[in-house]
């Protein structure tokens, strides 16, 4: 069901408008919220939310029944001089979960961005955004070529700055130019390689530029510069100078949307161009080099989470370390022939980014729900909020353990997925930073949750009653995480069979047990914040036993977040974009 | 070695010289003027490689719209404390110099390599003109080939009037955009704002029209338009409309709006999603285009203009 350069698609296959559908109506939705304004804006959205959710189970539905990826030639013009959309098992993957959250995220901004009978900046604003995400989404999904997929980068990038910078405030104006204008960066450097392949190449089809290319040092220097971009449109450690103040600082319907979704759009991008467009021209090295980038993005985002006074900092933090964990697949999808293979780990990195998707979404609604109910989200502070918000903090706390990788998630059948595929390639140590990167997710949702449920003598004032739908929203997300493992997936993703996930047992019990336990004690060490349970007595006797080793836990925090803060300033971040694009091309043009 | 040669040496020489004063100047102001004066040369060189339609974008972005954007920031910065903006120490700087020639160099090393004659797609783009009666094949790109990227790109366009719009004030929303400007009425602007619309507008038309067959087409015409437009509303003879107005909306969505309607015909009558009917093909690429140039232009015009900042007077 991939997209294979093999097979040349020259036709319109059945069901291939399907694609053309998907994107149409998100972006007339746009069009139509825009002129008709006022208080229909929300109900253009709720009009196009029923149909997209039907274009995306179709679409799921009819591509098994297909013989290969389905196509559609736009205007009947066959590539390269027309462009053509394909939606293959990653596409139709993607395009539902995008549907899923998109469709949770409606619901729980009802109220929140509720339009009145006079027009109202933030509803209005909210809305066609919306709409244009998801339209922007599906055309990254579908798109055949790759100049089709930087307008679609720039439709995203366009819809997701406004949504940063919603409340108007000055904090949060910053926040937007910072990313907008990094976002950009990332653009024209995509671009850039765009333009440098059609010169080399004279077509931006994918499939007819997967049997063009071979291993030149233009064509290489053009990949380095659009992974480059993508990569700092995805926020991979150490680009990630704009994310944690753009997600954190938006109302927390934008930041479900911009951490569940917006990053995994230019992370499909990276896919596209590693997997379809040059499977063999990466080389082993520069796989490395993605993974290792990874590898630091889960230490420096679990750290630094540990570290935040607020939770939606913590949060922010801790999709900085899962689009690390992402490209840990890239390393373990290069096989003996040196290519990267569409296999079991190319499964594994993708079921990631839709657990994250749907859990981060979660995490966020339900985060924001504690902070209308508390005024605050001051980690130290939630004491109480067990009581007093019992939905909202189980959404969040099924989230977390979805996250963790504890069966039968979406991520604990992706982290089986990569495990067995770093032991047939032999590459033990990107299963230690599997392993390890569950237990720092464990970590700070574990400490998160230590001081939401810690006992407390008095009730804890909180405003308002809770809103059902956005609990119900943020749960069902949550749950749809959590149950991920469970779906049949072979269908769309190379998925072996046999991997489904026990759910009782002796095994699963471990895998339970194992991120909890390692998370526990990495919070204990790492944060540098006072227990909740620090008067009990046990607590003190293991305290005194532990403490040089948390002394050393918390000076390599503190080395952590501050190096952290020297990479988030905007020279060393320009630095580091230009080393990444230097180091990749240097790898790539020595693997050649 | 022939006359040319030599204006091109001198062209790509001044070019390369006024980046790195711009780069280099620490005044905002001049950077500006440096950057503007860039873009028209770059405009040159594009006619000297004979994309006369990437030139004209060229001109009226790059230099026209582009610059009086940044001239309008550079005039809200000279007010800003100068103190607030850090330069960073000199190994960093050095370094980052560094660094960007390195990749500098592979994009020159990169592009020598590229193989001389280019493969290209434009005889294919030439030959396929029958499909829509338009001699201009970048208009035929643009308008059929590779609609759907034109048609997003105006989503694009609309998405950030959405952006620029939602700076906005929560009072201000709905309002008209910008300062109200008030000049001479027996002024030089007031003046011109009379004077040079009628030929502006003419010639923003004819550069439309044209581009069925030579270079030009909606965006060039439309950057004509917009900057048009601007002149008469700086010169205080006309406001900007108020952004909660039916029909200002309307014309903002009219290009892709209708770029979808025809579209979605095609999907249902047609052959495909954006496929024209070899009878129609040129009247509905031109009814798209002149949807487009109206969109273009108040696109252009409201994305300088700025937020809504004044409460709407009814």
């Amino acid at each position: 069901m991939l997209l294979h350069p093999t097979a040349l698609e020259a036709a319109t296959t059945t069901g291939g408008f399907l694609l053309v559908l998907s994107i149409v109506v998100p972006v007339s939705g746009v069009l139509l919220a825009f002129v008709l304004g006022d208080r229909y804006v929300r109900l253009v959205a709720f009009a196009v939310v029923p149909l997209g959710l039907a274009i995306a189970a179709a679409t799921l539905a009819i591509l098994p029944q297909s013989d290969g990826p389905l196509v559609y030639l736009l205007g009947a013009w066959p590539p390269p001089l027309g462009v053509a959309l394909r939606g293959d098992g990653l596409s139709a993957v993607m395009l539902a979960t995008t549907a899923l959250v998109i469709s949770a995220i409606a619901v729980f901004a009802t109220t929140d961005f509720c339009p009145a009978a006079a027009e109202t900046r933030a509803p209005f604003a909210f809305w066609v955004l919306l709409l244009a995400i998801w339209g922007a989404l599906n055309t990254i999904f579908i798109g055949g070529d790759l100049f089709t997929l930087y307008v679609a980068l720039e439709l995203l990038t366009f819809a997701a700055v406004p949504l940063v910078s919603l409340d108007g405030r000055a904090e949060t104006l910053r926040a937007a130019l910072r990313y907008l204008i990094f976002a950009l960066l990332g653009s024209v450097l995509y671009l850039l390689g765009t333009a440098l392949l059609y010169g080399l190449y004279g077509t931006l089809d994918i499939v007819l530029l997967s049997r063009r290319v071979s291993a030149e040092a233009a064509a290489l220097v053009a990949a380095a510069l659009m992974t480059t971009g993508l990569l700092a449109k995805t926020a991979l450690f150490p680009l990630h100078l704009w994310l944690p103040p753009a997600h954190a600082g938006a109302p927390a319907a934008a930041s479900a949307i911009l951490s569940g979704l917006v990053v995994k759009g230019s992370f499909f991008i990276i896919i596209r161009l590693w997997f379809n467009v040059m499977p063999a021209l990466p080389g082993f090295a520069a796989t490395q080099l993605l993974a290792t980038m990874g590898t630091a993005a889960i230490v420096f985002g679990s750290v630094v989470a540990l570290w935040q006074e607020r939770l939606k900092l913590l949060i922010a933090y801790s999709t900085l370390a899962q689009i690390g964990y992402l490209f840990l697949m890239f390393p373990l999808a290069f096989d003996a022939s040196g290519r990267l293979e569409s296999d079991e780990a190319l499964a594994g990195g993708l079921l990631q980014a839709v657990s994250h998707a749907t859990a981060k979404a979660a995490m966020f609604m339900a985060v924001g729900s504690i902070y209308v109910a508390l005024g605050h989200d001051r980690i130290t502070e939630l004491r109480g909020i067990a009581r007093a918000r019992p939905m909202s903090l189980l959404a969040f706390a099924l989230g977390g353990i979805a996250l963790m990788g504890v069966p039968p998630s979406g991520a604990s059948l992706a982290k089986d997925l990569l495990l067995q595929a770093a032991e047939e390639s032999g590459q033990w140590w990107w299963a230690v930073v599997l392993q390890a990167g569950g237990m720092f997710t464990a970590a700070y949702v574990v400490l998160v949750l230590a001081h939401a449920l810690a006992g407390s003598d008095v009730s804890i004032a909180v405003t308002g009653p809770a809103s059902r739908n956005q609990d119900l929203a943020a749960l069902a997300l949550a749950l749809c995480s959590l149950l991920l493992g469970l779906v049949p997936w072979d269908p769309y993703l190379p998925v072996p069979f046999g991997t489904a996930p026990k759910v009782f047992g002796i095994e699963s019990l471990s895998k339970l047990l194992l991120p909890v336990l390692g998370g526990a004690v990495l919070a204990i060490l790492l944060s540098p914040w006072p227990h909740p349970l620090a008067s009990s007595t046990t607590w003190k006797a293991l305290a005194s036993a532990a403490r040089p080793l948390r002394r050393a836990g918390i000076e390599f925090g503190r080395l952590v977040e501050r190096s952290d803060d020297v990479l988030r300033q905007w020279p060393m971040a320009g630095i580091s974009l230009l080393v990444v694009a230097l180091l990749l091309a240097a790898l790539m043009l020595a693997a050649n | 070695m022939s006359i040319a040669t030599v204006f091109e040496i001198v062209l790509a020489a001044v070019v390369l010289g006024l980046a790195i004063w711009t780069i280099a100047v620490p005044e905002t102001y001049s950077a500006t003027v440096g950057f503007v004066a860039y873009g028209l040369l770059v405009a040159l060189i594009w006619v000297r490689l004979d994309a006369v339609d990437v030139a004209l974008t060229e001109a009226a972005i790059g230099g026209g719209l582009g610059g009086v954007l940044l001239l309008g920031a550079a005039a809200r910065l000279r007010n800003a404390d100068p103190t607030a903006v850090e330069t960073p120490c000199k190994l960093v700087r050095l370094c980052a110099a560094a660094l960007s020639s390195l990749i500098a160099a592979a994009l020159v090393a990169a592009i020598l390599l590229l193989p001389d004659p280019a493969p290209t797609l434009a005889p294919a783009a030439v030959a396929k003109a029958w499909a829509t009666g338009l001699a201009n094949p970048v208009t035929n790109v643009l308008m059929a080939f590779r609609a759907m990227d034109t048609m997003l790109e105006k989503v694009v366009l609309l998405l950030a009037i959405v952006g620029v719009w939602s700076l906005a004030s929560d009072p201000a929303w709905g309002g008209r955009p910008g300062p109200r400007h008030e000049a001479d009425p027996h002024g030089v602007l007031a003046f011109l704002a009379r004077l040079l619309p009628s030929v502006g507008i003419v010639v923003g038309i004819y550069i439309f029209w044209t581009g069925a067959d030579h270079p030009g087409g909606a965006f060039q015409g439309g950057a004509i338009l917009a900057s048009m437009w601007l002149l008469v509303v700086m010169a205080g003879l006309t406001d900007t409309p108020p952004v909660s107005s039916r029909r200002l909306r309307f014309i903002l969505v009219a290009g892709p709006g209708l770029f979808l309607v025809v579209g979605i015909g095609g999907l249902c009558l047609g052959p495909a999603f954006l496929a024209y009917p070899l009878a129609l093909a040129k009247p509905l690429i031109l009814g798209i285009e002149v949807a487009m140039i109206l969109t273009i232009a108040a696109t252009l015009g409201l994305l300088l203009a700025g937020a809504p900042e004044r409460s709407e007077q009814r």
